[in-house]
């Protein structure tokens, strides 16, 4: 029973978040300022969720040729910044993950 | 639903298709951990329909296989998951047009992935009347998957074959990348990046993930503040 009090916590602490901007919405007015921000949201998540995911590995930063996510997220990062392409990225990314890893 | 609405929702779920490939180990790893620290088969699967957050789903059975105390573990997942305030605020301004019962749906599956190709999506092309079907493609393939991976993860239990190092999460490190360049258009956007690039680094130690949301606002700040100084300056 405990953990259905856990679940119905956490869905509420959760859902909150992810609602109350949203709720607000054409009825707030946002200043300029901010909406300005808000726009840089995106880059700046996203990118700092990159980082880690592919430079900490083990619980330390290995930058190393070893590490194979980051041969892969050098190549698509080449990609993406050539041909601004989604699939094309994700294509030439998965590709060097494979190609590096049977490779050895 | 006509063709067209029928379209955006097939080109939400496929856009999205990377991010649920890199997301099916995290359900699976999850179904078999939760198991392993208590909660039982329905209360596994109630997480993930009900709550629906994967990093705050991990971190929540691994306190409570660490037998903390349920206010612990609840303030441990509003601080995970208070990014998800960066991501609805910055849907405000196209959500204004929207009905407000599809802001209920809309935010609860307000997930990373969802976020990430929908922002790309508005940033591609100026919102139109079919982006509530584009969300809501991202979103019902997102969830149908992590319901579907929990339910693999419950099942095989211990039996789990060692998903992690399959690398499948590469595909969300790789779609990222795909939707963060194209979108650096401006100097200040390239500084917004470097800063959360950074700063990432510097702190991914910090606990439940805060480094994650200090890295973010101190880039979105240093952004939007290079942006308005070159405006100030070019009149």
């Amino acid at each position: 029973m405990a953990s259905w009090w856990l679940i119905a916590g956490m869905a509420l602490l959760t859902f909150i978040p992810r609602y109350l901007p949203l709720r607000f919405a054409g009825r707030l007015q946002i200043p300029r300022e901010l909406e300005r921000a808000l726009n840089y949201v995106p880059i700046a998540v996203l990118t700092a969720i990159v980082v880690q995911a592919t430079l900490i590995q083990h619980g330390g930063i290995d930058a190393s040729l070893h590490n194979h996510r980051l041969i892969a997220a050098l190549c698509a990062f080449a990609t993406a910044l050539i041909w601004r392409r989604l699939f094309l990225t994700v294509v030439v990314g998965l590709a060097t993950f494979a190609l590096v890893g049977w490779l050895g | 639903m006509t063709s067209s609405k029928r379209q955006a929702v097939l080109i939400g779920a496929r856009d999205t298709l990377p991010l649920v490939v890199a997301a099916m180990p995290f359900g699976v790893v999850y179904g078999a951990m939760a198991q392993t620290a208590g909660l039982s088969l329905w209360a596994t699967l109630g997480m993930s329909a009900f709550v629906y957050a994967g990093s705050a789903q991990f971190i929540a059975v691994t306190l409570l296989g660490a037998s903390a105390a349920i206010p612990v573990i609840l303030l441990t997942v509003f601080v995970v998951n208070a990014r998800h305030l960066l991501y609805s605020a910055s849907l405000m301004p196209h959500a204004s047009r929207l009905p407000h019962w599809f802001r209920v749906p809309m935010a609860f599956w307000l997930t990373d992935e969802t976020f990430a190709v929908v922002s790309n999506r508005l940033t591609q092309q100026p919102p139109k009347s079919e982006l509530p079907w584009y969300y809501l493609g991202s979103a019902l393939l997102m969830y149908g998957n992590w319901l579907a991976c929990t339910g693999v993860g419950v099942v095989l239990g211990h039996r789990i074959p060692d998903l992690t190092h399959w690398g499948l999460d590469v595909a969300m490190i790789v779609a990222f990348i795909g939707i963060v360049v194209p979108a650096l258009r401006r100097h200040s956007h390239w500084a917004c990046a470097l800063v959360a690039g950074v700063s990432a680094l510097l702190t991914h130690d910090w606990p439940n993930q805060s480094g994650l949301l200090f890295s973010a606002v101190l880039a979105i700040v240093v952004g939007a503040g290079l942006e308005k100084v070159s405006e100030v300056r070019h009149g």
